[in-house]
């Protein structure tokens, strides 16, 4: 089903670090719900459209109409480090 | 004091405007209520003396509302210790409404993680207990909402339901939940899970309560471009009898629902023959593919959940944890040192279960699967429709379950969501109302048990008005031994 390599694959995509316990455990209880969601494979579904939104909206319109949006200093608020306006981070390179 | 904690809000609300009772005494009444939960329920709680008074057609009227919608300048967390301490900037459109109408915030109350889990054991800030059984789970994701309603903490609250997250616990609770049809209220500052399943409702003592605040919530709002509120409003419910009305009793999510135990099938069974009492027209029906809603949900929500929460990596709010140094790049080791150190094991799982669905190679054999599932599983509904107006099922298989009983195996929590997962893969509203009492299979104390009614799309007004019918005919009077009051 999946093994620790496409665990840690799969983690890797995700941005998560698992432990290498976590990482055991992890691929037996995919495993597990994978087996119970691959049941959907005994439904013969061709020609069947797919539903992305279960209400029937045509295009969804507005003025295009400019408007003040929320202050710099309202949003920067609860960042973990603001800095001279903006968010700060780490480098993206070594 | 204790007979302000027996009304419903629609009764308390009633007196305040004839003057018998003032709205600071209501709100008061129940902000000390508050102050003595030992259920773990509520995150946050307003003090006695905070009423700004009654306005509105709400009179001031307190409401808890799950920690998953945003109240600007108080704690939102979700459940999650990746937002601890975070203040939203702006309040929800949901709670807005309800503010604007005159309801006041006494607290936000508990859940599981991002909303994701069955028995509100996921929470990053503990369990919820339920009040009929402190060793027992409330049920989840909108525990905490349950449960204080349920011991009297609260005369309502508004949760949100993804695969069942209201209907669930208020089963579990003894209480009424509604998860309206998609679309009916908007999602703007509802912290995301699941983009085409999320939809707010409200938990109440009864199906009146009920429906003034889906009746205050409901509507468009420019801020949700998915939200396009309820076609001609909603009335308040007055039916006594069902007369001229069909029911359709779906075998697969009553008689053969997996799991199902034996107590909740005897209440249901009685249920059932109470609607033909109140002179419906009972049948039988098929919705064939329900079966595969837990299959087709495990993959939807989890793929959209993936995408939503990529958003907590530790740049604009909430937690973050520090790059480890020489690393190729400092700022992919910021992210995952965050999201590793503020997501739980379940939101985990769920963002990897996405995460794999959705990758590569896989996409079609899941996620496009799923999506066909979901039309089959819509289209079972349109099919029963046409010979029925409301269908009705046992809202959980399984009464409130012990803590930890469930907690090591995944899958066994996901099947607590087999009766109530269908209705949101088909956008559809649902309800769960009190409707008995039976033990868990191999003893153990009398539970609440709910009984489940779905209708057509937008038809929240009619089901209601079924619902209060059943409601009377029922006449659910029991309470937790440890409620307030």
């Amino acid at each position: 089903m999946i093994d620790r390599d496409q665990v840690l694959h799969v983690a890797r995509l995700a941005r998560l670090e698992l432990t290498e316990a976590e990482l055991e455990k992890m691929a037996g209880e995919l495993s597990g719900i994978l087996d119970h969601v691959e049941r959907m494979n005994e439904l013969d579904l061709d020609g069947v459209e797919p539903t992305t939104h279960v209400v029937q909206l045509e295009n969804v319109l507005r003025a295009d109409t400019p408007r003040p949006s929320w202050p710099r200093e309202k949003i920067l608020e609860p960042a973990p480090d603001p800095d001279e306006g903006a968010f700060r981070v780490p480098s993206p390179q070594a | 004091m204790s007979d302000v904690l027996e009304l419903t809000a629609a009764q308390a609300i009633e007196r305040i405007s004839t003057g018998e009772l003032g709205s600071d005494e209501y709100f008061d009444a129940y902000a000390e209520a508050a102050e003595g939960d030992e259920l773990g329920a509520y995150l946050w709680k307003a003090s006695p003396g905070a009423s700004n008074g009654g306005t509105g057609e709400l009179n001031g009227a307190p409401i808890a509302v799950k920690d998953i919608f945003c109240t600007e300048g108080i704690q939102t967390t979700a459940g999650s210790r990746i937002l601890e301490g975070y203040r939203p900037p702006y309040t929800a459109t949901a709670v807005r409404r309800l503010a604007e109408a005159g309801a006041q915030v006494l607290g936000k109350t508990n859940m599981d993680e991002f909303a994701m889990g069955s028995s509100n054991e996921n929470s990053g800030y503990g369990p919820v207990r339920n009040p009929w059984d402190t060793g027992r789970v409330p049920g989840g994701s909108s525990g905490g909402s349950a449960a204080v309603v349920a011991a009297r903490l609260a005369p309502w609250a508004i949760g949100t339901d993804t695969g069942g997250s209201i209907r669930q616990p208020a089963s579990l609770c003894g209480v009424v939940g509604l998860k309206p049809t998609y679309g009916a209220i908007s999602r703007y500052g509802m912290i995301a899970f699941a983009s085409s399943l999320d939809q707010c409702g409200p938990l109440t003592r009864d199906v009146t309560d009920a429906a003034v605040l889906l009746r205050v919530m409901e509507g468009r709002d420019p801020c949700d471009s998915t939200s396009v509120g309820i076609d001609g409003g909603v009335e308040l419910p007055s039916r006594t009898d069902l007369k001229g009305l069909r029911f359709g009793v779906p075998r697969e999510l009553a008689s053969e629902a997996e799991g199902i135990e034996d107590g909740v099938r005897e209440v249901f069974e009685r249920n059932v023959a109470l609607i033909s009492e109140l002179g419906a027209e009972v049948d039988e029906c098929e919705l064939p593919h329900s079966a595969h809603g837990i299959s087709a949900y495990y993959v939807l929500a989890p793929a959209e959940a993936s995408a939503n929460l990529a958003r907590y990596d530790g740049v604009r709010y909430g937690l973050r944890e520090g790059a480890s140094p020489g690393t190729e790049s400092e700022l992919v080791s910021m992210y995952e040192h965050t999201r590793s150190a503020g997501f739980g094991a379940e939101v985990k799982r769920r963002i990897m279960l996405g995460t794999y669905a959705l990758s590569s190679g896989y996409y079609d054999a899941y996620y496009g699967r799923a999506q066909r599932v979901r039309t089959k599983i819509a289209e079972d509904f349109s099919n029963a429709f046409e010979r029925f107006d409301y269908l009705v099922t046992p809202t959980s298989p399984t009464v409130a379950f012990e803590l930890g009983a469930r907690a090591e195996d995944p899958l066994a929590m996901y099947m607590s969501d087999y009766c109530t997962v269908p209705m949101p893969l088909a956008g559809l509203p649902a309800l769960s109302i009190p409707s008995g009492l039976a033990q868990p299979d191999g003893g153990g104390p009398e539970l609440p048990v709910g009984l489940q009614l779905v209708s057509p799309a937008f038809g929240e007004s009619g089901l209601l008005d079924a619902a209060h019918a059943i409601e009377g005919g029922i006449g659910f009077d029991a309470t937790p031994a440890g409620a307030a009051g």
